[in-house]
């Protein structure tokens, strides 16, 4: 027992600074190639039915001509109290021990009630099985299950990462370091405004920048206690 | 007596060709429907026009329309039963068997609407290698377990007073029927103590399943009211999608009644007297309905918090103001115009086809309630906008017309007059008009 203790476990989480998001996708982009997400053609798109585990989405300010376009990426908000868990009639949707809101690709038999309940539209349906125009097929990440037909999807924190970097850093007798696990998105943006890391540590820039004062939960009165922390836009 | 055997046994012992006719094209349109779902399960449900942020659609909807149709045999049945009403005698077979053909159909849109419908068994607590569970937190648990009850105990409902009637087909009718009708009897004889023991069965089973079908459909109104969805989210769904379900059922009795009396003449027995009640029943329905959607919208047009608003904006004034208003009308303008009138209620065709306009009106009604507010997230960026596909269309329709089919080959098998109890009530001496 007092040996297992020994290894602190952790609580993912992640800040997205709005006064650094550029709104340029990376972040989407990375993430596609990465988690294996099938490529919505403009059909597809256009029903609404493109599959995204981030989005970049805009909002405009004033009236024209003096508008801005605000954005804010959104991805899965891995709430501490997550609406999509306790509906799920098969516990394809399930709370880890180190915070993430995992999906059971296996389990899932596609009622799709968590997609209704989550405040944050965060959840994505395979409405067909995937399909990637060659030589697309070639480039399939090997740590990530591709999903069929009839099942819900969704940001995972690149949870074959996570994993990666605990096997790696137990290897090496040592424990995870900040900065170690990266997910695809926070790798690839060019302002950093995404930042990734352990919240059990309070060293890490991850717990650093969450307790500014710019920070802030999206939809906060729902009550999730969302993994997501925001930083508000200043200028 | 030998009247009442002729009149009502009449139905099951002959066909038209006009019925053969009638059972033909019903069976094309459901093979249709069979093919729609089978293209759909090929291919994926993605035939569906469904996206995010609209996740359910036109099956659920179906789903609460179905179930709400299974409430006019418990409602029409187990209430007049239980209130000892004489006019119930001719009208609760022909309730029971709806509500017994609703359930199946409802019961068919839960497995049209799974994304993955061949592991639909992960919903059943099977022992397994991995010890899972269903989880019985998920308001969808709960739904399958009722809506389970409920059709089983409504099996039962049905099957309780149709043992002395199996009894008498069993002696008065030859063929491939007969060794069924033998089994299904029971060996009744009709013996004091066997009478005794049917009627006690029947004083214990008539308020447990009218208390069944109140939990039913409050549980399939808790699916949404528990949901965190904007204006999904309220208190006044259970009571709200029981009093609608009761709507909808007791006007699918009146079209039932209107269509048998028609086809097999039982005006002796089905008399303008009964729609009349049945009318009035409907002003009562119309009434609280349209007292409890007033309460929904007040409270939430008084409040004007956004999320909400949006919803209700949408219903009354915008993209759905069409459907909505034409809903309003069907289910509460035409009914309080018309069956407040104590001439139209008596007139049979009239008071059908107010429980036609009604049944359009609901199955609107369920659509309203359900894709609305899916419609306009919390973070209008994933605003969306939904209609059905072809595909989820004529998986409807097919499954409409295996209800009516299941019916009208029900109606070779059992009269749709409880016989013994019309016998009953001539010897209770209280049944009007004999």
């Amino acid at each position: 027992m007092a040996d297992t203790n020994k290894t602190k476990s952790h609580k993912w989480e992640m800040v997205i600074d709005l006064d650094r998001c550029t709104g340029c996708e990376a972040c989407v982009v990375a993430c596609h190639a990465e988690n294996n997400i099938r490529i919505s053609g403009e059909d597809e798109a256009s029903e609404g039915r493109a599959i995204n585990w981030i989005r970049i989405e805009r909002y405009w300010e004033g009236e024209y001509p003096n508008v801005q376009t605000r954005f804010m990426p959104v991805l899965c908000q891995h709430c501490d109290d997550a609406p999509c868990e306790p509906v799920c009639p098969v516990y394809a949707s399930y709370h880890t021990p180190e915070g993430l809101n995992a999906q059971v690709y296996n389990r899932c038999i596609g009622v799709r009630y968590c997609g209704n309940n989550c405040p944050y539209t965060a959840r994505q349906f395979n409405w067909f099985d995937p399909h990637w125009d060659p030589p697309l097929e070639e480039q399939l990440n090997p740590d990530v299950t591709v999903r069929q037909n009839g099942i819900m999807e969704k940001c995972t924190f690149c949870v074959q990462r996570i994993r990666a970097g605990k096997e790696q850093a137990e290897k090496e007798g040592r424990p995870v370091r900040d900065g170690d696990i990266i997910p695809a998105c926070v790798q690839t943006c060019p302002t950093s405004a995404l930042v990734f890391g352990d919240r059990h540590d309070p060293e890490s820039r991850v717990s650093q920048l969450a307790r500014q004062d710019r920070a802030f939960h999206l939809l906060e009165s729902q009550g999730t206690h969302p993994a997501i922390t925001y930083l508000k836009r200043i200028a | 007596m030998s009247s009442i055997n002729r009149d009502l046994l009449a139905p099951l012992q002959s066909a038209t060709p006009a019925y053969f006719l009638l059972l033909i094209v019903l069976g094309a349109i459901v093979a249709l429907g069979a093919g729609a779902w089978y293209y759909q399960v090929d291919t994926g449900i993605g035939q569906t026009n469904l996206h995010p942020p609209i996740f359910w659609g036109v099956y659920i909807a179906s789903f609460i329309f179905w179930v709400g149709a299974s409430h006019s045999g418990t409602f029409i049945s187990g209430v007049l039963r239980l209130s000892k009403a004489e006019w119930r005698r001719p009208v609760t077979r022909i309730a029971e068997l709806m509500t017994f053909i609703s359930l199946m159909i409802a019961t068919l849109f839960v497995f049209f609407h799974l994304g993955r419908v061949w592991r639909w068994y992960y919903l059943m607590p099977y022992p397994n290698q991995r010890e899972l569970w269903p989880n019985f937190r998920s308001p969808l648990m709960w739904d399958a377990i009722a809506v389970f009850t409920y059709a089983t105990a409504s099996t039962i409902y049905l099957y309780l007073p149709l043992i002395p009637d199996f009894a008498l087909l069993r002696e008065r009718i030859g063929g491939w029927r007969k060794p069924l009708y033998r089994v299904l009897s029971l060996g009744w004889t009709g013996t004091q103590n066997q009478w005794q023991v049917l009627e006690t069965a029947l004083r214990i089973i008539t308020p447990l399943i009218v208390m069944v079908m109140v939990s039913v459909h409050s549980i399939v109104g808790w699916d949404f009211g528990v949901s965190l969805v904007p204006a999904w989210h309220s208190t006044i769904f259970a009571p709200y999608f029981v009093v609608g379900a009761v709507h909808s059922g007791v006007g699918l009795v009146a079209i039932g009644l209107y269509v048998l009396r028609k086809i097999y003449r039982l005006e002796r027995y089905i008399e303008s007297e009964h729609f009349d009640k049945i009318g009035k029943l409907l002003v009562v329905t119309t009434l609280v309905l349209a007292y409890l959607y007033f309460a929904e919208l007040l409270t939430i047009w008084y409040a004007k918090s956004p999320d909400h608003m949006w919803v209700v904006d949408a219903l009354l004034i915008g993209p759905f103001a069409v459907p909505f208003w034409f809903m309003a009308i069907c289910i509460y303008f035409i009914p309080l115009a018309t069956l407040t009138n104590p001439a139209f209620r008596r007139w049979p065709l009239g008071v059908m086809l107010v429980g036609v306009f009604i049944n359009i009106g609901m199955y609107i009604e369920r659509v309203l309630i359900l894709v609305p507010p899916l419609t306009y997230p919390r973070l209008p960026f994933n605003w969306g906008s939904y209609f059905p596909s072809w595909v989820e269309m004529t998986i409807i329709v097919g499954s409409l017309a295996l209800a009516v089919l299941l019916y009208a080959l029900a109606v070779k098998f059992v009269p749709v007059i409880s016989i013994w109890e019309e016998k009953e009530g001539l010897v209770h001496g209280t049944r009007h008009g004999t």
